[in-house]
């Protein structure tokens, strides 16, 4: 759009046409105050902390509803602004109690910020503020009405941005307060938006609350560690007994492409860390019961009869079987591991999404995948399956704004009615099971009748696709095998861009790098299969499989044969004593994603950095300990991780008048892959090797170190030998509130989902 | 739950008076609080699935406006006015009156027997007439305190005769 030219205290700047007069001189580096403006939602005008002086207007105009126009002469900081922003602070202080170092939120409460700056620290008011008792809405958030200056932020947030509409403001004037949607308590999604994006400290947080400070954490960015959609999630870090704990997760610094969304499990689940339960020593089983030992001690016992069992039994008599929760260095180290070392492809996952068949569709018609960003962009949106509020919040939440911010159009393909429909242009209820036909439809076949649609429906739906350019299609578990090929030959056809929806953090990873027994990173055949996850088990339990390594899984939570895990020498690295764990010989405890430095994919295949939070004392990396195991097996580490022994940096810089230098030293050097390699125990060698060597995983170390989600394309060597397995393919089938086997170890998660599964009687207002 | 015949048709006909469904809550919620003495929870549902908003929503508005109620009051609602002109009549001395005689302390509080309640009330309009209370519909204008004894005494006359 063309360019306004405007003057804001005596400086010619230029802005967008159209955009509201406090984005313009934003864009131009001059801040105006404002408590109830707040970008992506609905304007308020509540606050009044945005007055500005535009000449020819007769009284002074709040800057978040005014459109900038050609020639318009503004004043942000006159003598007349600035006493009226000291007005509007004594006012909205004259019932907020002025004892912000008791205040969760001291520190980084915007009130405190203004106030300070404006100085209306002394109020003309003598009466008494009014008081109202705090008030606890769900396990997880607090609401203190003294501190509230209603600016409807959370209002906003949690029905625009969250579609959840479970606050509301109630009664008038002074006596309003912010209502939750069940009288006294909240019935919603638990996500928390509201906490984070309260400017006061009136909305709380049950987990983070009165426990430390801001100033008194580190905040380190890193991925969250539960679904497929990798968010962005900013730890606060500080010194514990047993390490550094994580005392809140929030996006307060809007580092993510999840720009300012975060759903309960980024927000609050990342308590398992410090569960009770927690194994942080060795175990090795002794006469049917566990014995807490030394790392050395059990990497030896490992070691060892990984060895035994390679002398008995050859390759094929061992198993491994990876994790979706673990990095990408974690996972192609394990593969490498598994097929180079022990020599076998017996190597597999919990896959919940059918992405060798995706990869073969994409890279046959030359398809293009999507990135998570891509979708809050997009013109049209086609969801095939799933139920991203529930399983996909982040996908859901940009779906939203899509359509809410941008006009998109969503077409909802689903045999159940979930929430997204309130958004669908289009809604198709299809019969369940009968998903995947869809495309075979859009593409001009006959298929309705699979369907269990109206013939009328889906002529419409069909039109309606045909008629879009810039389509993304994202597709659940439902859609599998064939099916996947021809709705992206069908998308492929004119433009469409896909996803592909899997359930757990590094789902996309573990594929990508290879956990399969058929293919190697990248989605390359291997001439000999290996045994997949079902049949290494039904092997372990007839015996064949003499040893079996489970990495970060929990598979006896879906196979019911106990003999699987009984039988085989079974060796399981994880946090807790899982269904799985409990039948180990030797339990090693690992450390979790918050715990480590990596890289994981999400399930668009944009590739972002983790970096290390937390610290349990006891725990190591899953990388350090496959190095460990291998180390001890007698491997050549240097072909596993090719660190190289030596250092290209200058250590001198670290040190006197010029040690301001090394942090800027390192940074470059790494960023260029230029970092010393001394150390095996560096995934980021891993990582170099990974971008070298697996099709798509070519990205810009500089910008990932700069924490740019680099994207992954789905690009083949040879499509050809990826065969379709979608019997395998089991959806974890996680809700908002649960996350496979570690949610059930976050008390938070537990809390709330209790919470959720008891009837809250409704409270009349008066 | 059911409204009653009068009640649905008015529904029937309001619909037809504004472009949005959600335009005639204010409105109906008086009709509403007319038929059953207060607006009740039942009928916030109701509401919330015919005008397609939260019950929320509805609850915010309620509480926003002082002559809706969601508990039940009196058979005969005594609101006193005492805004600006009242006010400066003896408003405040014909509320207090009104609290005292019937023995209801709070605001919208209503009598053991349930035949009145109490409420102070912003301006009805009547304050050429000043000091005035309104007893549901009907307007009872300068106003003293024995004025106030004899109209209390019709209606609780009219309430045992009923």
């Amino acid at each position: 759009m063309a360019d306004v030219t405007l003057t804001v205290n005596g400086r010619t700047i230029t802005a967008p046409k159209g955009m509201l007069l406090i984005e313009a001189c934003k864009l131009n580096g001059i801040e105006i105050p404002a408590f109830c403006y707040y970008p992506g939602l609905s304007l308020q005008g509540a606050c009044r902390m945005c007055l500005v002086e535009i000449e020819k207007m007769p009284k002074m105009q709040t800057a978040c509803t005014t459109p900038i126009a050609e020639g318009m002469v503004v004043q942000t900081e006159s003598e007349k602004v600035v006493q009226a922003r000291k007005s509007t602070l004594e006012l909205l202080l004259a019932n907020h109690p002025l004892d912000c170092p008791v205040c969760d939120a001291g520190g980084e409460c915007e009130l405190q910020d203004m106030t300070f700056k404006y100085g209306a620290g002394e109020s003309k008011f003598i009466d008494i503020k009014s008081h109202r008792d705090e008030q606890q809405w769900s396990p997880v958030v607090f609401y203190d009405r003294p501190r509230c200056i209603l600016c409807y932020r959370c209002v906003r947030v949690c029905g625009e941005g969250m579609d959840v509409w479970a606050l509301g403001i109630q009664n008038r004037g002074q006596g309003s307060v912010i209502a939750p949607n069940k009288g006294d308590a909240l019935d919603c999604e638990e996500c928390g938006m509201c906490i984070d994006i309260c400017p006061v400290g009136a909305l709380t947080s049950g987990a983070y609350r009165y426990k430390t400070r801001p100033w008194e954490m580190t905040h380190v960015g890193t991925v969250c560690n539960h679904c497929g959609d990798g968010c962005v999630t900013t730890a606060g870090v500080r010194r514990s007994d047993t390490g550094s704990e994580i005392v809140r997760c929030d996006n307060r610094d809007r580092s993510g492409m999840n720009d300012d969304f975060l759903c309960i499990k980024g927000r609050y689940a990342f308590d398992f860390a410090a569960n009770p339960e927690r194994v942080t020593t060795p175990l090795i089983k002794r006469a049917g019961k566990f014995v807490a030992a030394t790392w050395s001690e059990a990497v030896e016992l490992v070691a060892a009869k990984f060895q035994e069992t390679l002398l008995d039994g050859g390759p094929k008599a061992i198993g491994v079987i990876g994790s979706n929760h673990t990095t990408n260095e974690e996972n192609y180290l394990l593969q490498k591991f598994a097929r180079t070392v022990l020599g076998t492809n017996n190597i597999d996952h919990h896959r919940t999404a059918d992405f060798a068949s995706f990869a073969r569709a994409v890279a046959t018609s030359k398809a293009k995948t999507a990135s998570m960003s891509e979708v809050a962009t997009a013109e049209a949106i086609l969801l095939i399956g799933s139920d991203p509020t529930e399983e996909h919040p982040l996908l859901a939440w940009q779906i939203r704004n899509a359509v809410r911010l941008r006009n998109a159009r969503l077409y909802v393909v689903n045999s159940a009615g979930i929430k997204l429909g309130r958004q669908a242009a289009q809604f198709v209820k299809v019969a369940a099971g009968s998903e995947g036909w869809l495309a075979a439809y859009l593409a001009g076949k006959d298929a309705g009748a699979t369907l269990g649609v109206a013939a009328e429906a889906l002529t419409k739906l069909r039109e309606a696709l045909a008629a879009e350019n810039n389509l993304v299609v994202a597709f659940g578990p439902e859609v599998r095998g064939e099916a996947i090929d021809a709705l992206v030959a069908y998308g492929a056809a004119k433009g469409a861009k896909f996803i592909c929806l899997a359930d757990y953090a590094n789902s996309r990873g573990a594929a990508d790098m290879g956990l399969y027994p058929d293919l190697l990173p990248g989605y390359r055949a291997v001439d000999s299969a290996g045994l997949a996850l079902p049949q290494m088990l039904d092997a372990a339990a007839s015996g064949s499989v003499k040893a079996l390594w489970v990495v970060g899984a929990n598979p006896a939570a879906r196979y019911a044969n106990g003999a699987a895990f009984s039988k085989p020498f079974l060796v399981v690295q994880d946090l807790f004593l899982t269904e799985t764990a409990r039948q180990a010989d030797v339990f090693l405890p690992a450390a979790f994603a918050y715990e480590k430095a990596g890289t994981m994919t999400n399930t668009c295949g944009d590739l972002q950095r983790l970096k290390k939070a937390s610290d349990v004392h006891g725990v190591k990396a899953d990388f350090e300990i496959i190095i460990r195991i291998a180390e001890k097996m007698g491997a050549e580490i240097e072909k596993l991780v090719p660190f190289r022994g030596y250092t290209f940096a200058d250590a001198g810089q670290s040190r006197g008048a010029q040690s301001g230098e090394a942090d800027r030293n390192a940074v470059f050097t790494e960023a260029r892959g230029l970092a010393s390699r001394t150390s095996p125990l560096d995934p980021t060698i891993t990582l170099d090797e990974i971008s070298q060597l697996v099709p798509g995983y070519a990205i810009s170390r500089m910008e990932l170190a700069g924490g740019v989600p680099q994207r992954t394309e789905l690009v083949q060597i040879e499509a050809a030998g990826i065969a379709s397995h979608p019997e395998l393919i089991v959806p974890a089938g996680n809700s908002l509130f649960t996350s496979g086997t570690l949610g059930r170890y976050s008390a938070t998660l537990n809390s709330v989902a209790e919470n959720h599964s008891k009837a809250i009687e409704p409270i009349g207002a008066d | 739950m059911k409204f009653s015949e009068q009640l649905e048709a008015r529904y029937s006909d309001m619909l037809t008076h504004y472009p949005v469904k959600r335009s005639l809550l204010v409105p109906f919620l008086l009709y509403t609080q007319d038929e059953f003495g207060y607006v009740t929870d039942d009928a916030i549902e109701e509401l919330s699935r015919r005008l397609e908003i939260t019950a929320l929503e509805i609850r915010n508005v309620i509480s926003y406006y002082s002559m809706l109620r969601t508990k039940p009051g009196g058979r005969y609602n005594v609101q006193v006015c005492t805004n600006i002109c009242c006010l400066l009549r003896g408003g405040e001395e014909m509320l207090a009156h009104a609290r005292k005689t019937l023995d209801v302390a709070v605001n919208k509080g209503v009598t053991a027997d349930g035949v009145f309640s109490v409420e102070e009330v912003e301006c009805i309009g009547a304050c050429s007439w000043a000091p005035a209370m309104q007893v549901n519909y009907d307007f009872h204008e300068n106003l003293t305190p024995e004025k106030i004894d004899r109209i209390l005494d019709e209606y609780r006359l009219k309430a045992a005769q009923q």
